[in-house]
């Protein structure tokens, strides 16, 4: 058999880009701000992310295996997974629960929809929101960020968006801090989930992303953009009863959901035009589940359900075709 | 000057530097011309000759077939050896006429050259496509065709591609540089049957030389040049009309049903040659090159020269070679082997190293988007491909499958390295054919 | 407690009486025998029977414009079942099953060029006509097995369809798929097959593939009546199947093959326990 040349159908040129290349990037693109939430809960926090990651490649591992799968294990989409799944959870997480999420996150959230591609929801956030549901004490235990080396000990505490849910439905009115400085929060010393405490680090890397042309600046800027716009509105009509859109902003996981959660390429669409519907959805869900909802957050419930319209939002906005205005003319 | 563009495409390496700067070279004569029967979009030519006889340069070795035919004319003068099916660039044996060349180069004599000012349009016409005229830029449409718009359409603008937006060529570059002025000759010859005055040449920045060059020479003739931004698929039909006059063919049509006629620059310059000197086309340019071949050229081929000739006039193989294309690497064609001859769409020959050749396995579909952005049309093409690899072809055509140019980009870009663009041409294999069906 | 009890219960009642009235209310009518019909039907909706479905074929067959022996999949059982329902006299049919006439695996055949793409044997047989050099043989790419409804068809490590006999319906859905044409359908009693597709002359197929019919005629010899030669390719006669295995051994490529006894190399099928289908009574 000596005649080894490859045959194909045209183009027989590539780009390069692979799968592993798009999910190495956005595990870059994590990095600043996972390591910031190692600075700012200590060891705890690199515990949660090592379980998580290493939670998830080992599921997937297993999970190929059982549905007789070539291995995706290489591909990386279960430790991108596994970072997202551990920066959405709060740094005092038990190991335990923070292995389930692992688990509920790739043998539920991808692999029984048939792994890499088909799964319709974002993994990571199914795992959240199924030990925030399951487990609501120890996902909304808080502790107060302890920087490595400033001597103080971990305490509990509240996130500023839960102190603000709290406050307004027992006095009706905003708490003293909403309307002051906000800068310590933009860099991250506030309490919350391990990766939504610095919006400074989270930003670096999505801009990374949009320069590196691995996310397009539509989910993001839309998403962001209606939060601001709707919070805003809510904030000009009551200031003392809404907080300040910044405040919005820069809190909770908004920039994090923003920028790497409603950007899961998977589970979100595929139009420019989709895309931008999609964030505006997401934006406005938020909004509203922060004001009017049961949860201090809900991001993760605006992308989740979002996802599950992706389909329809994708269905509705095909672009118009090269041509086709002139054949209806 | 301003840069005007379509949206859509992307930029590939285009890595002309190889050829670019190489004179076009005459190719001397093989042992052996094969020249097929079928080298045109449309019927076949019917092979006239028979072993045995001696036929000379230009002379008509196969007749035109129906209007959507031209004939094939001997590249030289000699002896045919044999008629028979051999190895096509297409991937399998078709009758081809096999010459063996007397070295004389003798043109029949009856060809005569002629001064398009004197003739009509209905015989510029026919003589378009007596000289075996076809689309040069690789599609091999007939010329004569294009030139024919049926009643009620009215054409306004005459468009040249001068684009060559495929990476590695530059063979249409070499020429707008060196025989530009055959080129103006058969736009003038084109704007004369088509009885219109516009007339634009679009050509892609990257050739600053080649757009001073026509933009200097045409000025005196009214034509315009038009640059283009690089990027890729600006060649190609609909995207340069978009981008040179801001129109758009209407999904279905041709050019012709936006009042635009597109030809290439090369198939400019054979009009030319045909009717003031009635020679028909015999010859080409063609870019030689790749990695693998030692000294990338532009030759001046006749057509019906086995691909292994034109390497061994480039210095040989460097390498072992990967993949054979002829063609451009977007939308060029891989061929079995170096035995088959060089026929008239064969704008160049590529040949990659075995290492170049991407042979990932393709993943599942991240649904990126990049597929979506990058297409020159607006399709989808993920979701056609998801559809066509699951058969359901019905819903491929709801998706515009039909309105694919093959480009190729969706498949370039593709993280998942899905072939997109063989599944979608797949669809549409099988739309046609229910479509024939019914 | 209490409250969420009766809650959940009421809503659970409203919501079952209503289903039970639009059930009643939006019924449509259908003859009972085509419900009956239906569920005699094996249900895999492979189309053997040249209906897109099996409730289609139902239905075609009440109202008697399909003949109700055309479910291969089924077999005599669900001819003999249909026949029941609609008091019709059953005539028997034979079983069939699918053959990959081909042996031609990568270790065995040569290839023309090294294929990248669609995995697909009709997207791949449009290049240049596929690339194993021999015209005629099975590509490997699986487009049998994922058309079978079945689940009978396996792809062996080295690219080669095998069809499980006893999994093998001979509903027919492959060969439609096939673009070769390699697999054939044959009657189950046969089990001795020559495994090549190609009508190559034998010194083109020895060039290309080591398990192919050369037409050497040996087994014609050995076994006058089992096998005919066609356009320089041997096949059995399953007219006379009785001693064909005898020329098995004196095959001298190896082309021959007895199911009962074993699946072509590579394959993960055991051969049958149980003696062949045969034909019923």
């Amino acid at each position: 058999m000596e005649n080894q040349l490859y045959l194909s159908s045209s183009p027989h040129i590539h780009s390069g880009e692979t799968t592993e290349k798009v999910m190495r990037l956005v595990i870059y693109a994590l990095l600043p701000a996972a390591i910031l939430s190692v600075y700012f809960f200590g060891l705890q926090a690199l515990g949660v992310l090592l379980i998580c990651t290493l939670g998830c490649m080992a599921f997937e591992a297993i999970g190929c295996k059982a549905l007789k799968q070539p291995s995706t294990l290489a591909d990386g989409s279960a430790a991108l997974t596994g970072i997202l799944l551990a920066l959405n959870l709060p740094p005092s997480i038990p190991w335990w629960i923070a292995l389930l999420g692992a688990g509920i996150a790739i043998l539920i959230g991808k692999q029984l929809y048939g792994g890499l591609g088909y799964n319709p929801f974002n993994p990571a956030l199914v795992a959240r929101v199924v030990l925030l549901i399951s487990f609501p004490v120890q996902m909304t235990t808080w502790t107060a960020p302890a920087p490595i080396g400033s001597g103080v000990d971990a305490v509990s505490s509240a996130t500023p968006l839960g102190e603000i849910k709290t406050a307004v439905m027992l006095t009706g009115k905003l708490p003293e801090f909403a309307s002051g400085s906000l800068n310590n929060f933009f860099v991250g010393n506030m309490a919350g989930c391990i990766g939504e405490v610095s919006a400074l680090a989270l930003l670096l890397g999505g801009i990374f992303l949009i320069y590196k042309k691995v996310i397009s600046w539509h989910i993001p800027v839309s998403f962001v953009g209606s939060v601001l716009l709707i919070g805003g509105i809510f904030w000009l009509v009551d200031p003392s009863k809404y907080p300040n859109p910044v405040l919005h902003l820069i809190t909770g996981g908004l920039i994090l959901g923003a920028f790497f959660m409603a950007t899961d390429m998977v589970t979100s669409p595929i139009t420019y035009k989709g895309m931008v519907i999609f964030g505006c959805g997401c934006g406005l869900l938020t909004v509203l589940i922060r004001l009017f909802g049961a949860y201090p957050e809900g991001v993760s419930f605006a992308i989740l359900l979002m996802n599950a319209c992706t389909p329809l939002i994708d269905r509705y906005t095909s672009p118009k075709i090269y041509g086709q205005v002139e054949q209806k003319a | 000057m301003e840069l005007k563009t379509f949206v859509g495409g992307l930029h590939p390496p285009d890595s002309k530097s190889r050829s670019a700067q190489k004179p076009i070279e005459q190719c001397p004569l093989p042992e052996l011309l094969v020249i097929p029967a079928s080298q045109h979009i449309g019927a076949p030519a019917e092979i006239c000759v028979a072993v045995g006889d001696q036929v000379k340069k230009g002379q008509v070795i196969a007749t035109a077939k129906g209007f959507v035919s031209v004939p094939i004319h001997a590249s030289t003068s000699g002896e045919v050896v044999a008629v028979e099916p051999r190895p096509h660039p297409m991937g399998r044996n078709l009758p081809a006429v096999v010459i063996k060349p007397d070295g004389l180069d003798q043109w029949d004599d009856s060809l005569q050259g002629n001064n398009p000012d004197e003739l009509d349009v209905d015989t510029l016409k026919k003589m378009i496509c007596q000289a075996g005229i076809v689309g040069l830029g690789g599609a091999t449409f007939p010329a004569h065709v294009k030139l024919s718009p049926p009643e009620g359409k009215t054409i306004d603008t005459l468009i040249l591609n001068g684009v060559e937006c495929e990476p590695y060529l530059t063979a249409d570059h070499r020429l707008m540089l060196e025989e530009c002025d055959q080129i103006i000759d058969g736009i003038n010859i084109l704007r004369k049957v088509l009885g219109i005055s516009r007339a634009v040449i679009g050509i892609e920045a990257n050739k600053p030389d080649a757009i001073a060059k026509m933009t200097a020479e045409c000025a005196p003739h009214n034509i315009e040049v038009q640059a283009l931004k690089v990027q890729y698929p600006q060649g190609a039909e609909k995207q340069l009309i978009d981008a040179c006059t801001g129109r758009q063919v209407p999904s279905g049509g041709l050019p012709m049903d936006c009042g635009v006629v597109v030809q290439n620059v090369g198939t400019a310059a054979a009009i030319s040659t045909a009717i003031r000197l009635g020679r028909p086309l015999v010859e080409r340019i063609a870019t030689v090159t790749g990695s693998a071949v030692a000294q990338p050229k532009n030759l001046r081929i006749a057509i019906g020269t086995p691909l292994q000739h034109l390497v061994d006039q480039c210095g040989g193989l460097t390498g072992t070679p990967g993949k054979i294309i002829m063609g451009g690497p977007m939308m060029g064609q891989a061929q079995l082997s170096l035995g088959v001859p060089a026929i008239r769409g064969t704008s160049g020959l590529l040949i990659l190293r075995e290492e170049e050749v991407s042979a990932k396995a393709a993943g599942p579909c991240i649904r990126c988007g990049r597929c979506v952005s990058v297409c020159p049309i607006h399709l989808q093409p993920t979701t056609i491909a998801a559809y066509a690899r699951l058969s359901m072809f019905d819903e491929t055509e709801t998706c515009h499958a039909l309105d694919c140019i093959e480009c190729g980009c969706c498949t370039y870009i593709c993280p998942a390295t899905l072939p997109l663009v063989q599944s979608i041409r797949f669809a549409k294999g099988a739309i046609m054919e229910k479509k024939r069906k019914s | 407690m209490l409250a969420a009890v009766l809650s959940i219960g009421g809503i659970g009642f409203i919501a079952a009486t209503a289903l039970g009235i639009a059930a009643k209310k939006f019924a449509v009518e259908v003859d009972p025998r085509e419900l009956a019909i239906l569920e005699a039907l094996p249900g895999a909706n492979c189309g053997a029977c040249g209906l897109p479905g099996c409730s289609g074929y139902a239905k075609g067959v009440v109202d008697g414009s399909i003949y109700p022996t055309l479910c291969t999949p089924g077999g005599s059982e669900t001819i003999q079942a249909i026949a029941n329902i609609l008091g019709i006299e059953a005539a028997a049919v034979e079983p069939k099953v699918g053959i990959v006439a081909c042996q031609g695996d990568n270790s065995k055949a040569a290839n023309k060029y090294r294929y990248l793409g669609l995995q697909d044997c009709n997207a791949a047989q449009k290049l240049a006509d596929g690339p194993k050099t021999c015209p005629s043989g099975c590509l490997g790419l699986g487009s049998c097995e994922r058309a079978c409804p079945f689940g009978a068809i396996e792809m062996t490590a080295e690219n080669l369809a095998v069809i499980n006999r006893e999994k093998c319906t001979g509903c027919g859905k492959c060969v439609s798929v096939c673009p070769r044409q390699v697999i054939k359908i044959a009657p189950a009693e046969a089990t001795v097959h020559v495994l090549c597709n190609s009508h190559d002359k034998g010194a083109l197929v020895r060039k290309y593939c080591q398990i192919g019919c050369i037409a050497c005629n040996i087994c014609a010899k050995t076994v006058p009546d089992a096998y005919v030669i066609d356009k320089f390719l041997a096949s059995a006669n399953y007219e006379h199947i009785e001693n064909a295995a005898a020329a098995i051994e004196k095959c001298p490529t190896k082309c021959i093959r007895d199911f009962s006894t074993g699946y072509p190399e590579g394959s993960s099928f055991l051969p049958p326990t149980i003696p062949a289908k045969t034909k019923a009574a």
